[in-house]
């Protein structure tokens, strides 16, 4: 009953978040409603005892994936007003997609295909079960090449987009912090043991 | 008493287990807000001593000057009664919830942390990567503050600052990893468990380098001294909480605390044995105090928050692209390197004393090695 | 070997647990802090502070108004008025200093002839309304009866290197 409870707070929490996103105005906002979505749908997973994953969300999601979104909105001067200027013109035809759409997905997933007899409710797990402990030991065995092959293509993205974007701009003089560490006092400075010299030049020094 | 239980008994499961865990969080968020009010006086002592002056020591209680131990209440009553400035153009709504985000996150991770065998908030099975996704949410507060303060000096500092973090977030949660490994669980308790046996049993000694990598990762990640080049006064003032003053302020302030406090205390539970004692397993440890408990806990995480304050005023700041450079292209390296190294000793069991040992060794040389052949001499005789 | 020891002291931190061993050492010496009012540093018999008007031993007033102090004066924070006494005598009927201009040079006390016009070693005085800062010739003359035993003291243990 009070799973019930939690999971329409959060739903609901997560509705509003979801709508938020793509009207207000202010695009900082919308990123921060984003994150809400996040929180609440991390929220929902954990109901489904699925602890790693809902932590995992937050984790990259919110933590690193949403910085980023964040960074490049504030930076960039998006112009909303601008971007919603056609909203009225365009309201019938995307509502009509919008409806079509929603039928076709209550008609593929709906009762009865995914219904309760096909698909029984989940049992809830024993107290010990550790959804982290459940992912490693079928990521790592079963599925252990589809694993790496994501690890990899997640390589070639990112080598890809910086072999295309990276640019040295030799016009731009920049320190090399390991070069400056590994400086050694014994390379700069040499002590030189000399006679003294007489003082103007004379030899008894007057 | 029987009164008591029975009605206790009488409310509903749901409200007791609510009930229940209010008080936990209270019996634990009271003395951590008391302790960060502290800190803020024993950082301006400590650092003072160690500049050879004392700290503030004249305001008192009721009149005597009691070393200075009313400094904090001084300056939280002065902070409440400061106007809350907004800048021109600010964005209200952002402005006054990005302290909210940092306070928020630095308390909630608290609720993991076994201070006791027999004391948690929340024993959940995933503890670990809780912390972490804890810390990873309070870069949010930094990065709304510089944004909603609109003022291009606050933003960049927001900028650099919310970049370091999320760098050595990256070092840290490696670390962690490591540690992970090392004890087998996510579940911070069974941590601490798996560091029984004594000052060796402790994960400080065959963990040697992540132990280094993780202090100094929490370091820069609550933006301290030698890392403080976003809030480095006299470089961009107070960098993204510029324009923050009174109450809002305050809050920022509670948060970096509470959050180098929350670092301490991870160190220590992850690396040190938590509340376990060193004279475990020894005969020593039957007698009253020397046997595990809280105050372990806490003397450890003293000695930790002592550290942070020793490391403010030995060394000058780093500069940023030292910062970024020391995050990526030093400390992720070693982590991957020992994360290697580790994983085999976990399976090789001799590999794992081997460590231990090396670990030791190296600490105890180089500790015996700076106190007697430390000394900072002029470097050689150029004038007469 | 040296850049064996090198390699190693960069892997033990060797400069920064130096670093620390030297702060952790200062943190056990003495404190320099004088703990300001019960204790005070040391001050010299020449120090330049609030300004008083000096009498000779009999009670007559050193001043003349020969109006060299407020010739002197960079600040121009001296104001004098001056008129023949009943008795004959040259002295002033106004001698006013402006503590808010005066920069407490001295100028004024190595200008005087007759070691009139001086700097006491007063430090510790403020004014709690407007006009208080304003010494006119009486408060001069009181501050200067006051302390004429200290202001005597400090010339003559000066006087050698005047």
């Amino acid at each position: 009953m009070s799973q019930l409870v939690i999971f329409f707070v959060f739903a609901a929490i997560m509705v509003f978040a979801g709508v938020m996103v793509i009207t207000v105005r202010n695009a900082v906002h919308s990123a921060l409603f984003l994150v809400l979505a996040f929180f609440s749908s991390a929220a929902i997973w954990l109901l489904m005892e699925a602890e790693f994953l809902a932590i995992v969300l937050v984790l990259v999601y919110v933590g690193a994936v949403m910085v980023l979104f964040l960074f490049v909105v504030m930076m960039l001067d998006v112009n909303t007003a601008r971007l919603k200027e056609g909203f009225i013109r365009y309201l019938p035809v995307g509502l009509l997609v919008a409806v079509l759409i929603a039928f076709q997905l209550i008609m593929v997933v709906g009762g009865e295909r995914f219904g309760l007899e096909d698909y029984p409710k989940p049992v809830p797990k024993a107290a010990d079960y550790s959804n982290t402990e459940a992912l490693g030991a079928v990521l790592y065995t079963e599925y252990l090449f589809a694993f790496e092959v994501a690890a990899v293509i997640l390589l070639v993205a990112i080598v890809a987009a910086i072999s295309l974007t990276m640019r040295r701009r030799n016009t731009v003089k920049t320190q090399k912090p390991e070069m400056q560490v590994a400086v050694r006092r014994e390379d700069r400075i040499r002590i030189v043991s000399m006679a003294s010299e007489p003082r103007n030049g004379r030899e008894d020094g007057s | 008493m029987e009164f008591f239980t029975d009605m206790w008994m009488a409310l509903p499961e749901g409200l007791r287990a609510v009930l229940a865990a209010s008080t936990k969080i209270m019996m634990v968020v009271g003395p951590l807000m008391l302790a960060v009010a502290y800190v803020t006086l024993a950082e301006r002592k400590i650092i003072g001593r160690i500049q050879v002056r004392i700290g503030p020591n004249r305001v008192g209680f009721f009149g005597h000057s009691l070393w200075g131990l009313g400094q904090p209440i001084a300056d939280a009553v002065k902070l409440l009664f400061k106007e809350i400035v907004l800048p021109s153009g600010a964005n209200r709504v952002l402005f006054l919830i990005a302290p909210m985000l940092s306070l928020g996150p630095a308390l909630a991770a608290w609720a993991v942390l076994p201070l006791n065998a027999e004391f948690v908030i929340a024993d959940i099975n995933a503890g670990l990567l809780y912390i972490l996704a804890m810390t990873s949410i309070g870069v949010y507060g930094v990065i709304v503050a510089g944004w909603a303060s609109n003022s291009k000096y606050a933003f960049l500092g927001a900028m650099r600052s919310a970049a370091q973090i999320v760098s050595y977030e990256i070092a840290m949660g490696f670390a962690l990893v490591v540690v992970l490994m090392a004890a087998g669980s996510l579940n911070i308790r069974d941590i601490v468990l798996a560091q029984e046996g004594g000052v060796l049993g402790w994960f400080w000694a065959p963990l040697l380098p992540m132990f280094l990598v993780y202090f100094i990762s929490g370091v820069a990640e609550t933006n301290r001294a030698p890392f403080d080049v976003a809030e480095g006064e006299s470089e961009i003032v107070a960098g993204f909480h510029v324009d923050y003053s009174g109450m809002a302020f305050a809050v920022f302030f509670l948060a970096e605390y509470a959050n180098m406090i929350l670092i301490a205390a991870l160190a220590a539970i992850l690396f040190l044995g938590g509340w376990l004692s060193p004279f475990e397993g020894t005969a020593l440890a039957s007698l009253p105090l020397l046997g595990n408990g809280i105050h372990w806990l806490l003397l450890k995480i003293a000695l930790f928050v002592f550290l942070y304050l020793w490391f403010r005023a030995t060394f000058p700041r780093y500069r940023y692209d030292q910062i970024m450079r020391l995050g990526w292209k030093v400390f992720i390296p070693v982590t991957l390197v020992w994360l290697v190294v580790v994983g085999v000793a976990v399976m090789y069991p001799p590999l794992w004393d081997w460590l231990t040992g090396f670990g030791l060794l190296a600490v105890a040389l180089t500790l015996l090695l700076v106190v007697f052949r430390g000394a900072v001499k002029p470097s050689g005789v150029i004038m007469p | 070997m040296n850049g064996f020891r090198h390699f190693f002291k960069s892997f033990m931190l060797w400069e920064l647990l130096v670093g620390m061993r030297l702060t952790g050492r200062y943190l056990f010496k003495r404190k320099v802090t004088v703990q300001y009012p019960e204790e005070k540093t040391p001050m010299s018999p020449r120090f330049r502070g609030l300004h008083a008007l000096r009498r000779y031993p009999n009670g007559e007033e050193r001043c003349i108004a020969c109006k060299l102090c407020e010739a002197v004066c960079p600040a121009l924070a001296i104001t004098i008025d001056s008129e023949v006494r009943e008795d004959g005598s040259r002295r002033t009927t106004r001698y006013d200093i402006d503590l808010v201009k005066c920069i407490f040079c001295g100028f004024c006390e190595e200008s005087c002839p007759v070691d009139s016009i001086v700097e006491t070693r007063i430090h510790e005085y403020h004014g709690e309304k407007r006009g208080d800062l304003y010494m006119t010739k009486e408060k001069l003359l009181a501050v200067g009866d006051k302390w004429e035993a200290q202001i005597a003291a400090d010339r003559a243990e000066d006087a050698r290197y005047r």
